[in-house]
């Protein structure tokens, strides 16, 4: 592994004072890697990576214990205006676009780390990497279909040239071409920005491929870590997140349930 | 278990009942009985008559704030009109008074009754509108009554203003300020006890749950539009209430006071009172109307201070200026108002002497 | 005919006014949904700066509006900063008393500082701007507002279509999470939209002052008047606001010429009660979209 970009440690995060929904998260992100976070619904994924970009207070949320060290700085607790400029952005769930802005209009917004630079640079970098968005520049976001929100996402967080970035599950809701173009992009932007990745994934399978290394949440800790290629050989990981028997047949959802009850890591 | 006697320190309901109980031991119902004994027999002798105006009032604009109370703090719909609804009732019992020759005793309701029909005209809007939208709409309301107010001259005698005839209880009459005390805080308690029921009934869970939610009491079973209307006509009919009384009372009245400065007066005395709360509307009406005289009193001496009034400086603003500052600083401070500031109060008192 | 015409041309030139004034009031709206009851007040502060500045300071007019500018400038962030701040995400009620709160400590302050008289300006607009078309006159000091209308209502486009800043400021309005994970600075928008809106008010009561002298019940009456101007443009819409004036300001002439002057201040408010029932979302607003 190495050198060490993200590191959390022992990490607490608490809701309006009294519901606890990170008991203790522990990771870290080597420098130009892709990393993925699995789990189930509600096991804390997302409200990790906000623990990260500072936006749970907006939710009133916490950091209540351990420490985020980015690049050496400890950023916990952090306004996100002062954890943007260090390099983190986060792409939130759900493809949150700027409505009434146009496209391009949206793209500048990602600018907002460092306004005044030049960003016309920026706008033809993303717009190479997604040409569907070129023809709809002047397009009204709200307008735009799904596939092209998600590239659209992705290319505002892209023109804040963060070190760090981080997708809240990208594949939602997308047809499985659409899928397969959003993660080679996705790997594509790794190898040649050398930007580090951290990938929150429903889909497994395809978080799995394009990922370096792997943590599986449950429950708001970690459950299970490695690279990806050993989490993908995992026969628990197949079983529940694959959905693969020992046998490489696919079990039907009830016997994966059944046999998750019997079988907790935790 | 026995059931305390004085402040119980926790929460010992055990029945529904007991959570809608309006007291929760026997001490507190006494002291307050107590409490309106003395008030009424000590006051009208204690007081001088300056005094006893005051207190009058406050009982006058008591009573009109309970009313908007319950429909900004129960059921969350802002108005801004209720100065000019306030006006209506002040009229309408003006008017039954001079030209039908009708005893207070029917005026009075009756004002109310008609105020209360206007008020579910204005409050109509509130079937389509939310928020703000409401509230443009009621200070547009505002504006319009003043307007019909001022202009229909045949009715309301525009800016002459009326006169009206002293009231008569069973050949009585009933003048001067003791006499009134009487009358309006007889009509505040049973205006309080009512709206404090009211609020205990399925038509105040109505309020409430259209505060919270209005969608998801939609989703109830709840028929929002009636039940805000029905609030938009008790708060109209607190606010005619109450203007007709304060009619009588000030014996002529003209167009002039019920304007958008009285509306933002009464929304004042609900939030520094305490919203959704009902002794709060009380409590928020004798802080404003005593700030009032207060500012009244500390502009005039600051008028005749030597140096002040060789400034050339007229002081007279610095009233509007300390109730803004009042109002800001409540919002920020205390948004709960005064109410919890008295519940904070008597609960350090719950534990005494000894508290932890 | 004449009469009509001249009626025309003033109701336009008012409703011009009512729509710049209108401006800043929208400006907050849209980027902090608070509905600014204090508007009036902001008028007539910028009035009287301007006022103390040209009468008793003794300055040039050029740099006494630059100074007022600045000063409201100043003014705006500060409300911002110490009123509106501790109340984000609060009750709209709390939100809207505060700002009526507001209005009532600066109309008391403007009081007691400079009384309640009518003051005027001394002349200072070039009669290079007065203009005979027929027998229609119109005075120098309503060509000089359509000219600011139009500068300003230029300039606020290209502010909120091509520069960054105005590019945030949208951003916030539309979406604050997103735009809070992009880095965009949230606080410091809020902040700016109140400075912005507080020199456009500023300004726009310099020149109604010019027009009917500088009082500060006329001027407080007047930010009043800005809510149907607003609900008829539609709350967020800027260019909504200058045609929502001008239609307010042809209505209100035309019934004080027509049918009666009394009735003439309260038209405006009949015809809001009557758009809020059939178009809630006035002319040019954005239909809010509400899911469940």
């Amino acid at each position: 592994m190495g050198e060490i970009l993200l590191q959390l440690n022992n990490i607490s995060v608490v809701y309006s004072d009294v519901i606890q929904v990170l008991k203790g998260v522990s990771l870290s992100v080597a420098n130009g890697h892709i990393v993925s976070l699995l789990g189930s619904n509600g096991a804390g994924k997302t409200t990790t990576l906000k623990a990260i970009s500072g936006l749970l207070k907006p939710e009133n949320g916490e950091v209540t214990d351990g420490s985020i060290i980015f690049n050496g700085v400890n950023i916990q607790n952090q306004a996100p205006e002062f954890i943007t400029r260090q390099g983190i952005i986060q792409v939130l769930e759900g493809r949150q676009p700027f409505k009434y802005l146009t496209i391009e209009e949206n793209l500048r917004v990602g600018t907002a780390t460092r306004p005044g630079k030049p960003y016309k640079e920026d706008l033809e970098m993303v717009y190479s990497y997604f040409p569907a968005l070129v023809k709809r520049k002047k397009a009204l976001a709200g307008y735009c279909s799904g596939g092209e929100l998600q590239m659209l996402v992705i290319g505002r967080a892209l023109m804040a040239h963060p070190q760090l970035l981080m997708l809240d599950e990208p594949s939602l809701g997308l047809a499985p071409l659409v899928v397969q173009e959003i993660f080679r992009i996705i790997r594509k932007i790794n190898e040649e920005h050398g930007t580090t990745i951290v990938l929150v994934e429903q889909n497994a399978h395809m978080a799995l491929q394009v990922a370096h290394y792997g943590y599986v949440m449950e429950n708001g800790k970690i459950v299970m870590e490695g690279t990806a290629r050993e989490l993908a050989d995992n026969p628990d990981v197949k079983e529940f997140y694959l959905g693969m028997a020992a046998s490489g047949i696919a079990k039907s959802y009830k016997d994966v349930k059944s046999y998750r009850r019997r079988k907790r890591w935790l | 278990m026995k059931k305390p006697s004085f402040h119980p320190c926790g929460n010992f309901r055990e029945t529904y009942a007991e959570e809608l109980a309006i007291f929760d031991t026997w001490f507190g119902r006494v002291s307050l009985i107590v409490f309106l004994l003395l008030l009424f027999c000590l006051a009208p002798l204690m007081l001088d008559r300056y005094l006893l105006y005051i207190l009058n009032s406050i009982g006058i604009m008591a009573i009109a704030a309970i009313g908007l109370n319950i429909l900004i703090g129960y059921t969350g719909q802002i108005s801004l009109g209720h100065g000019a609804f306030f006006g209506v009732g002040a009229y309408a019992g003006a008017i039954l008074a001079t030209r039908l020759n009708l005893p207070f005793f029917v005026c009075i309701p009756a004002a109310g009754l008609i105020t209360a029909m206007v008020g579910m005209i204005f409050g109509i809007p509130s079937g389509r509108l939310k928020g703000l939208y409401l509230t443009i709409a009621t200070l547009a309301g505002q504006f319009i009554i003043e307007y019909v107010l001022i202009q229909w001259e045949s009715l309301t005698k525009g800016t002459m203003g009326i006169t009206l005839p002293e009231p008569q209880v069973l050949g009585v009459n009933i003048s001067g300020d003791k006499a009134f005390f009487f009358l309006i805080f007889a009509c505040l308690v049973c205006m309080t006890w009512f709206a404090v029921n009211i609020m205990r009934s399925k038509y105040g869970r109505a309020f409430v749950a259209i505060r919270d939610n209005d969608r998801a009491a939609e989703g109830m079973g709840i028929p929002i539009f009636r039940y805000k209307l029905l609030s938009f006509a008790i708060s109209s009919f607190y606010a005619g209430f109450a203007g007709s009384l304060w009619a009588y009372y000030m014996v002529s009245i003209t167009t002039e006071p019920f304007n958008l400065a009285l509306s933002v007066e009464f929304i004042a005395m609900v939030i520094i009172g305490g919203m959704g709360n009902i002794p709060g509307a009380i409590f928020g009406a004798t802080f404003i109307t005593v700030l009032n005289e207060l500012l009244r009193f500390a502009t005039g001496a600051l008028m005749n201070v030597g140096w002040i009034a060789g400034l050339g400086l007229n002081m007279a603003p610095l009233r509007e200026f300390v109730f803004g500052l009042a109002i800001v600083l409540f919002i920020l401070l205390e948004p709960k108002g005064l109410a919890e500031l008295w519940r904070i109060v008597r609960s350090s008192f719950r534990l005494w002497p000894f508290s932890y | 005919m004449e009469f009509f015409l001249q009626l025309l041309v003033n109701g336009v030139c008012i409703g011009l006014l009512y729509g710049i004034s209108a401006m800043g009031f929208v400006m907050i709206f849209k980027a902090s949904s608070v509905l600014n009851f204090a508007h009036g007040e902001l008028l007539a502060l910028g009035a009287f700066f301007f006022l103390s500045l040209v009468t008793w300071g003794k300055i040039p007019v050029a740099a006494a509006f630059l100074l007022t500018l600045i000063g409201c400038f100043v003014l705006g962030v500060l409300i911002e900063k110490f009123f509106l701040r501790p109340l984000i995400g609060e009750k709209l009620i709390f939100v809207i008393m505060l700002t009526v709160g507001l209005a009532a400590m600066f109309k008391g302050l403007i009081l007691l500082v400079w009384g309640g008289n009518l003051h005027t300006y001394p002349e200072f607009l070039p009669a290079s701007l007065e203009f005979h078309l027929g027998s229609i006159y119109i005075a120098p000091v309503y060509s000089a507002t359509l000219v600011i209308s139009v500068v300003f209502l230029v300039l606020f486009g290209l502010f909120f279509k091509k520069s960054s800043q105005g590019i945030f400021m949208r951003s916030v309005a539309d979406n604050q999470k997103a735009a809070l994970s992009l880095g965009v600075h949230v606080r410091r928008v809020f902040a700016l939209s109140w400075a912005i809106a507080a020199m456009v008010a500023c300004m726009s009561g310099i020149v109604l002052g010019i027009i009917n002298g500088v009082n500060v019940h006329d001027l407080s009456a007047i930010g009043l008047k800005v809510f149907p101007v607003v609900i008829l443009g539609g709350l967020d819409s800027i260019g909504g606001a200058i045609i929502g004036g001008i239609i307010i300001g042809l209505l209100e002439t035309f019934t004080g010429g027509y049918l009666s002057p009394s009735l003439r201040d309260v038209v405006p408010y009949i015809v809001l009660v009557f758009i809020l029932m059939v178009k809630p979302y006035g002319l040019f607003g954005l239909v809010e979209i509400e899911r469940v």
